[in-house]
């Protein structure tokens, strides 16, 4: 009965097919290790961020004047609407945790690199969407820190030589920040983004299944396959990787719940305790801060403190915070190495992805704090050799000396 | 070596961020935390001292300051007060047990009288932290200099009265002559005569004239009163937390099955 079902709807559109190309038998190398999770682990992050979200939004009210109110609504009146809330915000930060693991491994092993460069593209515009996505949602509790953040980040839109008054006044929708600026970025956070975000995913599975995976040893695994033409150093996803995948989720999901029952305010960098007060525009806070996950770019955007050619110091500051964010869709054609990945690149490649971590957490924790003039200097430093990571790429994958790759994976 | 050189980095930024607390100029009584706020721990299961922070929020505070985003069926339901009781003894006006808690003063005379108007304190406790509410309510001193008549060490030229000063007594301000500290933690000395300098510091709060309560009812008194007002900011902590508990042992369970099958399928590959 079944069988002649899944016929019918075969004949009609390839069910049976697509099953096999993208999950049940697509081959996963066998040498893939625990950064390859948090691939799965986004998606699981993605269904949760919906299913919250489609439910949080059930109840929210999104105007200046309801906003923060339907969430304390939600909190107290709605049936376990405090879980659904705790899900969302833990899962904001969740999402941003592993894009940021899943790029360093892209970094570590070459996934960039020919021929997934087309991956690597489309992963980042979902990590662009992603910061959209963070930033919209994050204004909409309306709270003290959602109103001044989202004032720090659209004046500098302002900051743009002749068209930013007019621009940032479009954006906006009003002269300041009001209950207009929230229904737009509603209708952002709510619809354009989320499907945006939907169609980039896709599409990034369908490049990386026509291309294969990568693995840590940055070999082709289509090299050697056996007589059906499967690769001989892969596995089936089904049953071997979901198998894994399970185990792994529910390892994932301990860390998750257990934040999200215990500290859902993870110390004030989950949930801010200056949101716990209503959007007011006549008190500013003593210091604004961005979410953690935006942090190294809002160091960088503070680290310039002097005017440039004739540009404001606020706009040069936008432009690297700017470039901060986009240099990473540039990697394919930076990296000139022969090989992949970094086990076998050269230690000047090792050396500079060290440099680049270590800038990255620093420049992290730098946005978190106030600034001081010791800090600011820091913050130029390590931007400077953020940003060398990326520029001197060319020269330093071309020059050094790599190991021998190996024929096939190898496995520890 | 690496990692060394990272954790000094940061190490060296820590140090930098030396400031005054959180709890502005407070001191105590060995000057041992200047700013620093006093510690408690709130305990949400104690209903008997949620409830007799209720009765306090309710007699002394309410007037000013609304719950507004909480309802007084809730309340009277989490604090195990029935509702007959909660409605005779803890609704002053026409309200219904499903309302918000509101207050009849508008916000514009309340800017008259006080220069601010007081604010709702649902969140307070999640926007200030319990500790900072703790001290603060235990900071107020006499200051003729201010509208009120009093100031307080927390929250420097606060608009608001002292509203349990017929409860605590009144505090002055005095000055004190106290060894100076220096630097590395010690105390001062002369060089020449190895006699301990004294300094004059200011801000140690002392008591003047007493109030209906001792130091110690009060203190405990207020720690229900910032009790109240902590379960008022997080009313499913508590429950959030026994929840918690069979989620994590469920997804230990869920793991641990998801491992045997994993470790299962696993011996077919090699």
């Amino acid at each position: 009965m079944f069988n002649k079902v899944l016929g019918w709807f075969d004949d009609r559109l390839p069910v049976t097919a697509t099953w096999e190309r993208h999950l049940s038998k697509y081959p996963a190398p066998i040498n893939m290790n625990i950064w390859y999770l948090a691939g799965v682990l986004l998606v699981l992050v993605m269904v949760i961020q919906f299913l919250s979200g489609i439910w949080l939004l059930m109840f929210y009210d999104p105007t200046a004047e309801g906003a923060f109110a339907s969430i304390q609504y939600i909190m107290r009146d709605v049936e376990y609407g405090w879980i659904i809330r705790y899900m969302h915000t833990t899962g904001a930060s969740a999402f941003f945790a592993l894009i940021y693991l899943h790029m360093l491994r892209g970094m570590l092993y070459g996934s960039y690199q020919k021929p997934r460069e087309l991956i690597w593209v489309l992963g980042w515009i979902t990590y662009f969407l992603l910061c959209a996505l963070g930033f919209t949602g994050y204004v909409l509790p309306w709270g003290q820190m959602s109103f001044w953040a989202a004032q720090v980040i659209m004046s500098l839109f302002g900051s743009i030589p002749v068209v930013g008054e007019d621009l940032l006044i479009w954006i906006r929708g009003d002269y300041l920040i009001s209950g207009i600026t929230l229904t737009r970025l509603f209708a952002l956070h709510v619809v354009l983004l989320p499907l945006a975000l939907i169609v980039v995913v896709f599409v990034h599975f369908l490049a990386l299944h026509e291309v294969g995976s990568n693995n840590p040893d940055g070999v082709d695994v289509k090299k050697y396959t056996d007589h059906d033409g499967v690769p001989l150093d892969t596995k089936p996803f089904f049953p071997y990787d979901i198998t894994h995948d399970i185990y792994a989720i529910g390892i994932f999901l301990i860390f998750f719940c257990f934040i999200m029952f215990f500290y859902p305010d993870g110390g004030g960098y989950l949930i801010e305790a200056v949101n716990y007060e209503a959007a007011d525009r006549l008190q500013t806070p003593d210091h604004i801060v961005p979410s953690w996950y935006y942090t190294p770019f809002y160091a960088m955007l503070r680290a310039i403190t002097f005017p440039l050619f004739g540009l404001s110091a606020k706009f040069i500051g936008f432009v690297v915070m700017a470039a901060g964010i986009a240099i990473f869709v540039a990697m394919p054609w930076l990296d000139r190495s022969p090989v992949k990945s970094i086990r076998y690149k050269g230690i000047y490649s090792k050396l500079f992805l060290i440099v680049f971590i270590i800038s990255f957490l620093v420049l992290g924790y730098l946005g978190t704090v106030a600034p001081s003039p010791f800090r600011t200097t820091l913050a130029q430093i390590f931007t400077f050799t953020y940003f060398a990571y990326f520029l001197l790429m060319p020269i330093y994958t071309k020059y050094e000396i790599c190991k021998p790759v190996p024929d096939r994976v190898t496995l520890s | 070596m690496k990692y060394l050189s990272l954790l000094l980095l940061l190490f060296s930024i820590q140090l930098e961020s030396s400031s005054t607390g959180p709890c502005g100029e407070y001191i105590t009584e060995d000057e041992s935390n200047q700013g620093e706020c006093i510690k408690i721990d709130t305990d949400h299961t104690d209903k008997a001292s949620l409830q007799r922070g209720a009765k306090l929020y309710f007699n002394y505070c309410l007037g000013c300051h609304s719950l507004k985003f909480a309802r007084y069926n809730r309340l009277a339901k989490d604090l195990e007060i029935p509702e007959e009781i909660f409605q005779q003894n803890l609704i002053f006006g026409d309200q219904k047990m499903g309302d918000l808690i509101e207050i009849g003063m508008s916000s514009k005379d309340a800017k008259d009288w006080f220069g601010v108007p007081p604010p709702d304190l649902t969140l307070e406790t999640s926007l200030r932290g319990e500790d900072w509410v703790y001290t603060y309510l235990k900071s107020f001193y006499i200051d003729e200099t201010r509208p009120l008549g009093v100031n307080n060490s927390v929250y420097k030229n606060v608009g608001m009265p002292n509203v349990l000063a017929t409860l605590q007594g009144r505090q002055i301000s005095v000055c004190k002559e106290l060894p100076d500290i220096a630097d590395n933690g010690g105390l001062k000395q002369d060089p020449l005569t190895g006699q301990i300098i004294n300094i004059t510091k200011c801000g140690f709060l002392e008591a003047d004239q007493p109030g209906l309560m001792n130091e110690e009812e009060f203190d405990s008194a207020i720690f229900d009163l910032t009790n109240f007002l902590s379960y008022m900011a997080d009313p499913i902590r508590e429950e959030r937390k026994s929840l918690g508990v069979y989620v994590i042992l469920y997804l230990v369970i869920f793991s641990i099955f998801g491992y045997l099958l994993y470790r299962e399928f696993k011996k077919d590959l090699h």
